[in-house]
């Protein structure tokens, strides 16, 4: 090593099969104490199984690890953790109905002296104090857990691992569910955690991130090393073609044809007290209009009230000149609204049914004939159809049911649901959450071509890079109310992040 | 480990060769089918006249109230609801449609429209019921268990108080002919309850399978959110369920009255359990999203036929109840087996 430290975790010729398939292929690197190790790469790149071997999970085939110089294999995730090896999922594996302090506790709740099984409740109280304030979160041990936010149960997370005594802690895609403020403080929280000597290993998609958190970045594609080297060297340019093995000049692709000059869709008005606050906009057909806000600030709950799934007390909606009265999902459909709903799994597809099941649920009454008895010829043609207009993965499509397909194909399937109907008015709420970078530019081709032919799309989304890739014009929103409307290239990128946080306004009132 | 061709271990990528062998019975469709089959050839040697003619139309005529209203209950399980109503239905339905056509002072009794009035009396007790049940679930967001077990109470109660105004006796007797003979009938060799009974069954296999309908019941079984999302008429598809499951309650009771010549307001008092036993034994899942109606009909017909064995090898009752409770508990256990086999392919 140049600088002489020795690293935490060595990493070498890591090989490792699942039924005769090869998913990584003598994938090797390290990370030093004190330092982050960003790992990059799209689904299925062997990230989660490098780090599921790390986390004791999985065992190797072949390859080697050692953690401070001596040999590191652990059997179960016991004894990673033992090892002082602490893994923080996407999705966080506490007790929602436990307090914070029994959180921490849970797998070794110190006993008070005497023959009955007492739980020292002071104890862990007082051990759950010192270890919060370390983590910044100042809240009692007593707390329950369901009761925090998203970014505050990371916190208890992390302050789970230090409690453990970590020495290297993996962050799989941590930000994903968090608000701006909240991904702030939790990197302000990583860059203690370095300095105290912990290694971080830091896995995600939201490549700026990675960036500006990680000393190295390692990036894999199909199970291979793809390309290392120190972040500060390499470009966002560099990462993706490394990701996806192949330079990519511009991610948002080209649209060709014009905005109309017809509005398509209009809302004016609309209010229910604590959401929205007498939001109006239009979007002429042909144009993607962007909707930045921060989480909470009412861009997902405006999408919700527009296609009837919650209730707004005033407002007026039109629809190709026509109003929308006290919609419904029903009613809006048939308006002629789709709309792509942020929860993919809670809400857009039903995992336990086929590709075709889920492609025809949002329009059976085309494939049904009298007494709705439903057409399987129909249904298996255009089922394929959309699968090959989507570029799906698969063409089985009476078979496959969608939990099997990868975030990004699902995400396909709910977009052709949607297109069989052929909205006038689309909206889109983070279409390409969670999915590899290869997939979300189908997904932008896909969203572009919808509206080359005539519709018109509002698009939400937390990547202010997407809204600016592809929208004609971004409106900004906080806490129920439009703050902004910026119009088509150059967009001030500071401006409209400025706005979206909902700060001009009290910048303005400040001076 | 032993080696296995690549060919064949390319087949089965998932659970083991031997395995695959082991379980692929367990997934099948058929599967209580065949059990109901390797049933009578093991229990054959101890009383042989399990399979005989008169043993078999017994089963197949004790079969029939119980296959409708368990096929009623099919369509309310898949949109992850109960309804434990349908016994206090039968019993009101009973009751109200022989109240119109006895002979002893009915109100129409004696009228050539006695029974057609009757039939449509009951079926609109079993719409009502069932009317009232899905409205509590979908317009008032009540638990189905809690709406349903109250109006099973309810119901029950007052129709044995219904009978104290037309009888003297705890039962309302002198049914006239023209009823009794759907129970006794037949059509060419076909009786009359095993026409009808088919034909529901037939018409609900088409409605779940093949309509536009029976994807919005699984649809909302399945997720009720994304179904709410898709554009289905979350509401209304529950309410039907209900709807369907009264009715078909109310088919059972004309099976019932007409077979006993009676309106009894106990008609089908201690069916429940078996109805909701059958239709898990068959395979539809108490958590919704999954089930179908030739799985109800093999679930009641292992029942009848477990039943009807445990009769004539003179078991006392309380042996059939340990049996047939303990069958219903491998049922359940077999569906979450199944559930975890296939989630791991």
């Amino acid at each position: 090593m140049a600088d002489g430290t020795m690293p935490l975790l060595e990493v070498e010729g890591l090989r490792k099969s699942f039924f005769g398939v090869t998913v990584l292929h003598d994938v090797g690197f390290s990370v030093k104490p004190g330092e982050a190790l960003g790992l990059v790469g799209e689904n299925g790149s062997g990230k989660s199984t490098s780090m599921n071997i790390l986390g004791g999970v999985h065992q190797p085939d072949a390859g080697e690890m050692r953690l401070d110089g001596k040999p590191y294999a652990p059997a179960d995730p016991k004894a990673a953790i033992a090892a002082g090896v602490a893994f923080i999922h996407q999705e966080l594996n506490l007790f929602q109905n436990l307090s914070i302090a029994e959180n921490l506790f849970v797998d070794a709740f110190p006993r008070r002296g005497g023959l009955l099984p007492l739980i020292d409740r002071k104890a862990i109280s007082a051990r759950t104090e010192a270890v919060l304030k370390e983590v910044d979160l100042h809240m009692k041990p007593s707390t329950e857990v369901a009761r925090l936010s998203q970014g505050e149960r990371q916190l208890v997370e992390i302050a789970k691992a230090l409690s453990r005594n970590a020495r290297l802690i993996i962050f799989d895609e941590p930000t994903t569910s968090l608000t701006r403020p909240e991904v702030e403080r939790l990197f302000a929280i990583i860059e203690r955690l370095k300095q105290r000597g912990i290694a971080i290993i830091y896995i995600s998609h939201a490549l700026e991130d990675v960036m500006a958190t990680c000393e190295t970045i390692t990036v894999l594609r199909d199970g291979h090393l793809a390309g290392a080297g120190a972040a500060k060297d390499l470009s966002l340019q560099q990462i993706i073609a490394m990701m996806v093995g192949r330079s990519i000049d511009t991610i948002y692709p080209q649209r060709s044809g014009t905005t109309g000059t017809e509005v398509a869709f209009s809302v004016s008005g609309l209010t229910q007290p604590g959401v929205a606050e007498n939001i109006g906009f239009d979007i002429k057909a042909g144009e993607i209009v962007g909707l930045a806000g921060l989480m909470g600030s009412g861009r997902s709950e405006l999408a919700r009230m527009i296609f009837g799934l919650d209730s707004f007390r005033s407002g007026r909606i039109e629809i190709g000149g026509k109003p929308l009265s006290e919609p419904t999902p029903v009613k809006a459909m048939e308006a002629g609204i789709a709309f792509l709903t942020e929860d993919r799994r809670g809400e857009g597809l039903l995992m336990d049914f086929t590709i075709a099941e889920n492609t025809v649920l949002a329009s059976l009454r085309d494939v049904a004939g009298a007494f709705g008895i439903l057409d399987g010829g129909k249904i298996a043609k255009v089922s394929l159809e959309m699968a090959s207009a989507m570029r799906l993965s698969t063409d089985k499509v009476g078979e496959v049911k969608v939990k099997h397909l990868s975030g990004g194909n699902q995400q396909k399937v709910v977009i052709g649901k949607w297109l069989r109907r052929q909205p006038k008015l689309f909206i889109l709420d983070e279409p390409t959450r969670g999915i590899d970078v290869g997939a979300k530019q189908e997904v932008y081709r896909i969203i572009n071509g919808l509206v080359e032919r005539g519709s018109a799309v509002l698009l939400i989304s937390s990547e202010i890079e997407e809204l600016i890739g592809l929208s004609d014009r971004i409106l900004t929103i906080s806490r129920g109310e439009i703050t902004g409307s910026f119009d088509r290239r150059p967009f001030d990128r500071e401006a409209i992040m400025t706005a979206a946080a909902g700060l001009t306004a009290r910048l303005e009132a400040a001076l | 480990m032993t080696a296995v061709p690549p060919a064949q271990l390319a087949r089965t990528a998932g659970p083991s060769a031997g395995m695959t062998r082991f379980i692929r019975p367990i997934l099948s469709e058929y599967f209580v089918l065949v059990l109901c089959v390797l049933y009578v050839a093991a229990i054959y040697p101890f009383v042989p006249e399990i399979v005989t003619w008169g043993v078999w139309s017994n089963i197949l005529s004790d079969m029939m109230p119980l296959l409708v209203v368990a096929i009623g209950q099919t369509f309310v399980l898949i949109v992850a609801g109960i309804d434990l109503s349908v016994t206090a239905i039968i019993s009101m339905a009973a009751v109200v449609g022989a109240s119109v056509m006895t002979g002893n002072g009915g109100y129409l009794g004696g009228s050539a429209l006695a029974v057609p009035v009757a039939v449509l009396a009951m079926l609109i007790v079993g719409l009502g019921i069932g009317a009232i049940n899905g409205l509590s679930v979908v317009k008032l967001n009540m638990p189905p268990f809690i709406v349903t077990l109250a109006t099973r109470m309810f119901v029950a109660g007052a129709a044995i108080w219904y009978v104290t105004f037309h009888s003297t006796s705890s039962s309302i007797a002198g049914l006239p002919d023209a009823f009794t003979g759907f129970a006794t009938g037949s059509l060419a060799g076909l009786p009359y309850t095993v026409i009808v009974a088919g034909l529901i069954a037939v018409a609900a296999h088409m409605l779940l399978s093949r309509t536009r309908y029976g994807r919005w019941i699984y649809a909302v079984g399945a997720n009720p959110k994304a179904a709410r999302v898709s554009g289905i008429p979350v509401e209304r598809t529950i309410l039907m369920t209900f709807l369907i499951s009264g009715a078909c309650a109310s088919v059972a009771a004309m099976m019932y009255a007409s077979r006993m010549q009676t309106g009894s307001p106990i008609a089908g008092e201690n069916i429940l359990l078996d109805v909701i036993g059958a239709v898990v034994i068959g395979g539809t899942s108490l958590f919704g999203g999954k089930g179908k109606i030739v799985w109800t009909v093999f679930g009641v017909l292992f029942l009848l036929i477990l039943d009807t064995s445990m009769k004539l090898l003179g078991a006392s009752l309380f042996a059939i109840y340990i049996i047939k409770g303990s069958v219903i508990l491998l049922a359940a256990m077999m569906d979450t087996l199944r559930n975890r086999i296939l989630t791991e392919r």
